[in-house]
């Protein structure tokens, strides 16, 4: 914009004038880009409409097809076989499965390093090692997919007899240490934000660090490592290639961690590698996949947006 | 007085009781050191592992050729420029509409509920699974728009994909700008963009490019999205060429052609069951796993400088 500088008729010399064009310029720009910015904000709205809309309106001509009960209670899933069975339970397995293994790696490690950091690193300690944490998080989940079918699964073939070549197991403890570094970043967030007043108290009383961590500290950040817990399992529940590569594809419902199995996420994948053509009944199970997976996630994210705010409001 | 019999045989003594905290002080410290060496190994491991795979395969001849039947022949020429391409839309429009909206959130926005609505989603949409904006750009874009497997729909979908990272950086860039700036730009008679512009935008660039480089190189590695629009694994062509040599010189039909970009092409030979595709595989893999990590590596280089200027 042109400064509003103009010479005096009289005296010649320069002097700041305030031109109404100008002021009216300004406010103009003023409102448009106040318009613009806030569409731009109101599009991330749009998005989660528009991925309600696409999931709900295809699900729905699914569900035209298929009986939601038999979806809930079928224990096969076999939409592109002759005899087709529609039990997305088979591949909630599958997923929840996995999940709860890369859970069980993600969750001790993930808590006693964020303790760690949070209550026993040194400042510098602490801001030299969340860089090397935050890029295994940068590392693209197709290349973990790799190592894990790969370069773990044969390692772990030679400790584990009975591990087939796609199992639940290596993927499982490979989006553990995916989720790693986001559990360990959310969790150690809410310890962070307990009030050092609540440490000093508990040092004065003669706690050792570990006391005060483990009796005031994770108290005191409850809610928010019980948030971290549940994103990490939001990610594991959506994570996809790696089980995409290295779990199989056989849909069956996963009791034994040591075989491998469809989840949801690697169904999708699946279908969308093959040809199959437009609004066929296969076309539309990767939607009602893709809705009950969305439905999981969302009551994850929730759920821990919650709890985020409760631990916000007492502190 | 009662005898001490109900005591327990021994009881420590002070020094002892301090000796043991100190231990499991110190034993949880070595925990939390061997937990962290441990992830560090796993990290290192999977660097090396692409390494000793696929080093030996890159060459001029990968990164000059189609893929190909014959995995000795193959290369990653067309997944190469499609990543770029595919890139350039991305950032193109995730960054502007990301910075806009977190500008808006950060400065604009009234405390009412669309706020609190548009809050909410932002941090709903960080959470949802990648594939999902798959599914949305295949039911919304391919089928619905007849746009087609195209460059254009999976920028737009990878863009959708990495805008919360972006606006959740801006706005973090922005709320650390102290109120004295604002203030000293409403003093000298700024009106709000004025001010957004010429000192809230600048100021917050640093952290802004933070959350873009951030956001690139999570949209470079990610492959589910991808293949849920339905591109195509095996493409032996280029895109036509943006520039040409009559008026007006440059052309966007690159953005209507098929694709392939790298991921889905390392996806598509990690899933054959020849070893030898499994080495393009490897070498494909490790360049994009030097890519993200330079690209992160470049991120906490900036954010360590931002926070060292800010003290």
């Amino acid at each position: 914009m042109v400064a509003p500088v103009s010479p005096d008729s009289r005296t010649g010399r320069l002097r700041l004038t305030v031109s109404p064009v100008f002021l009216a310029r300004r406010r103009v720009v003023d409102r448009i880009m106040r318009v613009v910015l806030f569409l731009s904000a109101a599009l991330s709205v749009l998005v989660t409409a528009g991925i309600v809309y696409v999931l709900l309106s295809e699900s729905l001509k699914f569900f035209a097809q298929v009986s939601i009960i038999s979806f809930l209670t079928d224990t096969q899933w076999t939409p592109v076989f002759q005899d087709k069975h529609f039990g997305i339970m088979t591949l909630v397995s599958g997923t929840l499965v996995s999940s709860l293994i890369a859970l069980l790696v993600a969750i001790p490690a993930g808590t006693v390093l964020a303790i760690y950091l949070s209550e026993f690193a040194r400042p510098q300690v602490r801001e030299t090692i969340k860089p090397f944490l935050e890029l295994i998080a940068g590392v693209p989940t197709v290349a973990f997919g790799y190592f894990a079918l790969l370069f773990l699964t044969p390692i772990f073939q030679i400790f584990i007899p009975g591990l087939a070549g796609f199992n639940l197991l290596v993927p499982g403890i490979v989006m553990g240490i995916m989720i790693l570094p986001y559990i360990v970043s959310v969790s150690e967030d809410a310890m962070r934000a307990v009030p050092a007043e609540l440490r000093e108290g508990a040092y004065a009383l003669g706690f050792t660090r570990l006391q005060t961590a483990t009796r005031v500290v994770i108290p005191g950040a409850f809610s928010g490592v019980t948030a971290a817990y549940i994103l990490g399992m939001s990610r594991a529940v959506g994570e996809t290639m790696v089980v995409a590569i290295a779990a199989g594809q056989q849909a069956k419902l996963a009791l034994n961690p040591l075989e491998g199995a469809a989840t949801i996420t690697s169904y999708i994948v699946q279908i969308s590698l093959g040809d199959v053509p437009h609004g066929s009944i296969a076309y539309l199970t990767i939607f009602a996949a893709g809705m009950t997976l969305f439905l999981m996630t969302f009551a994850f994210n929730i759920l821990a947006f919650w709890l985020r705010q409760k631990y916000r409001e007492v502190y | 007085m009662k005898p001490l019999a109900a005591q327990p045989s021994r009881r420590l003594s002070d020094a002892e009781i301090v000796a043991r905290a100190h231990r499991s002080d110190r034993n949880f410290a070595i925990l939390g050191l061997s937990v962290l060496v441990i992830s560090m190994i796993v990290l290192l491991s999977l660097i090396v592992d692409f390494m000793v795979d696929g080093l030996g395969r890159i060459d001029l001849d990968f990164l000059t050729s189609f893929p190909s039947r014959r995995a000795s022949e193959a290369g990653i020429l067309s997944a190469w420029v499609g990543t770029t391409l595919v890139m350039l839309v991305t950032t193109a429009l995730a960054v502007p509409l990301g910075v806009a909206a977190g500008l808006y959130l950060e400065e604009y926005a009234p405390r009412n509920w669309i706020t609190h609505l548009i809050e909410i989603n932002v941090t709903n949409l960080a959470g949802v699974p990648s594939i999902i904006y798959g599914l949305l750009a295949l039911g919304l874009f391919v089928q619905s728009l007849a746009m087609g497997q195209t460059i254009l729909v999976a920028g737009i979908t990878l863009a959708l994909l990495i805008l919360p990272i972006i606006i959740v950086a801006t706005r973090e860039a922005v709320r650390s700008i102290p109120l004295e700036i604002r203030e000293g730009a409403y003093a000298l008679g700024a009106d709000k963009w004025q001010t957004v512009s010429g000192y809230i935008l600048p100021t917050a660039r640093p952290g802004i490019l933070t959350g873009a480089i951030v956001g690139m190189s999570r949209a470079i590695g990610e492959t589910a999205p991808i293949i849920t629009i339905g591109a195509l694994t095996f493409i032996a062509f280029l895109p036509p060429s943006p520039v040409q040599d009559t008026f007006p010189f440059i052309n966007f039909n690159w953005l209507n052609s098929p694709f392939t970009v790298m991921p889905i092409q390392m996806f598509n030979w990690v899933s054959r069951p020849q070893a030898a595709f499994h080495v393009n595989a490897a070498a494909t893999g490790l360049i994009l796993l030097l890519m993200t990590l330079l690209m992160n590596a470049i991120a906490i280089w900036l954010r360590y400088k931002i926070r060292r200027s800010m003290r």
